[in-house]
């Protein structure tokens, strides 16, 4: 009986807890303001959009991310979507290697020589690509197209990857992130299934995480998601890659994107 | 090399507020590489920003700022259109000069 | 914006430790010894308040409620915690942001010419929970606020 009592008070006491302090690090948050670190990335890619590279000695503007040959500023906001071209789904990573490979002929290999940056001297041109791109499409509201067969299957294929338990921990993505309220230590954990989190969630990609003095992106996000599922090493541009951001795109339309911003 | 400053200065009332980003590594030099050694210190050691030819803030800073530093202040005397000018340097001697317009 | 209040016991506890400081200095060097562009390495290593203000010379800091830190209760990421501070105190000249627990105290000192604010705003590493401390230097004396900031870890964050 002793033992029941002491466990209500305590469950009643982290329930009091934790409705007070749902978001102990907003004010953190709050007092960094707008000066955001991201815009060094956002400049360099944006140079890299503009400057005439490769075997073709070509710039990126005739790359069409959707909306036309060099129509940039909202077009994240309906990606991935279905391109006749070449026949595929592609989020904005994977779009973006297709072009400098056909416009510029600089290959995927070529491109993802650092796939996610490390210091001055490991920069990653794709985050700082990425960078500048969603940052052209800050205020636009994602709307992910469903009407392509190929875009359905993607976000099916996307979906069942999300719910997929597996490696040595038995983990999925929704074991984290299909139920509300959950955190681990002070980071609030969203619920990607909820419309509100996994709008809040998508819209906030990429960020400069400020613990590791980087910008990352949402390529980024899952591929580490992966290794700390300990899962296989997810393929950069891949069809998961693509039909996980999908899912996660599509879950969050509606939201307005904010990005580049920060995050712990 | 180093990547540009971002410097916005503004009008604020009757004061100019100025904000700061500057991209450097704030190497600490108590940090260690997988391999175990030692990253040397890298850190921008001294700021100074003026403005039609007299400073309007000095720092010495040391390595535990912030990596891609932010910094901002107020000061009077200048107007929309004046330059504000900040320079920064490392302690390996690099240096870096940018400007911007006050809006 | 709240400004600090210090207990009077520790304050008199922080205010022996100078007193101890300050009966094995010979002689107090001048406000200001060093010339504007000389780096004050004795500052930027020293482990405490009390030595970093003896390190520019400067003596028996008095608490005082015009200075105003702002920075998060809990910061999300020690690494970088958004730091302002404001002094009041008339003849301002220098502020300087110090971190108690970190390896050297010092993270930035302020010069503040005529006819800037007694303000600055920055980012400053923090090792661990810590309070952090303003150093306001005047031509009467040498001021100090403080505010803790609690350092947490992190989750996988997103």
């Amino acid at each position: 009986m002793k033992r029941v009592l002491s466990y209500l008070l305590l469950s009643v006491f982290a329930a009091s807890a934790s409705a007070q302090e749902i978001d102990p690090t907003a004010e953190s948050r709050e007092l960094m303001g707008d000066d955001n670190p991201a815009f060094f990335w956002e400049t360099r890619g944006e140079a890299l959009w503009k400057e005439a590279r490769g075997p073709k000695k070509a710039n990126l503007s005739q790359c069409d991310l959707g909306l036309g040959k060099g129509v940039v500023a909202g077009a994240y906001a309906k990606l991935p979507r279905f391109f006749a071209d070449t026949a595929k789904v592609q989020d904005l990573e994977s779009r973006v290697l297709t072009c400098a490979e056909t416009l510029q002929g600089i290959t995927p290999a070529e491109m993802l020589k650092v796939r996610f940056g490390n210091g001055d001297d490991q920069r990653s041109e794709m985050e700082a690509i990425t960078a500048y791109l969603v940052s052209t499409s800050k205020g636009a509201a994602m709307q992910v197209s469903m009407k392509h067969p190929k875009e359905k299957a993607a976000y099916a294929l996307g979906e069942q990857i999300f719910h997929y338990r597996s490696g040595t921990h038995d983990f999925s993505c929704a074991t984290c992130h299909a139920e509300s309220g959950k955190r681990i230590r002070l980071q609030a954990l969203p619920n990607l299934t909820a419309k509100a989190d996994a709008q809040k969630a998508y819209v906030t990609w990429p960020a400069y995480r400020i613990s590791q003095g980087e910008l990352r992106t949402m390529e980024w996000r899952l591929n580490d998601c992966f290794r700390q599922q300990r899962f296989p090493d997810l393929q950069y541009g891949s069809e998961a890659a693509v039909a996980l951001t999908m899912f996660l795109a599509k879950n969050a339309d509606g939201g307005v994107l904010e990005a580049p911003t920060m995050k712990r | 090399m180093s990547d540009p400053m971002r410097i916005r200065a503004s009008v604020v009332g009757d004061k100019v507020e100025v904000k700061v980003l500057m991209a450097h590594p704030m190497e600490s030099g108590l940090r260690k590489n997988a391999d175990g050694s030692i990253i040397p210190a890298h850190f921008i050691d001294r700021v100074v920003a003026s403005c039609k030819g007299k400073t309007v803030l000095a720092a010495d800073w040391g390595p535990a700022v912030s990596k891609n530093p932010y910094l901002s202040f107020r000061f009077s005397g200048a107007a929309k259109g004046d330059m504000v000018s900040v320079t920064w340097t490392d302690n390996k001697g690099d240096t870096r000069t940018d400007e911007a317009a006050i809006a | 914006m709240t400004p600090i209040h210090v207990s009077r016991r520790k304050f008199l506890s922080a205010a022996s430790k100078f007193g101890a400081a300050l009966a094995v200095l010979p002689l107090l060097r001048p406000f200001a010894a060093f010339a504007a562009t000389e780096r004050n390495t004795a500052a930027f290593s020293a482990k405490s308040m009390s030595d970093v203000i003896k390190a520019y010379g400067g003596a028996d800091a008095k608490e005082s409620t015009e200075i105003t830190i702002t920075a998060p209760e809990i910061a999300e990421n020690g690494a970088v915690v958004p730091v302002t501070v404001e002094s009041k105190i008339a003849g301002t000249r220098t502020i300087s942001v110090l971190v108690e627990k970190n390896p050297a105290a010092l993270s930035a000192r302020f010069e503040i010419p005529e006819g800037t604010d007694a303000y600055a705003a920055t980012r400053v590493k923090v090792g661990e929970t810590s309070n952090l401390i303003a150093v306001v230097q005047t031509a009467d004396g040498t001021f100090y606020a403080q505010k803790p900031v609690k350092v947490t870890l992190g989750g996988c964050g997103g």
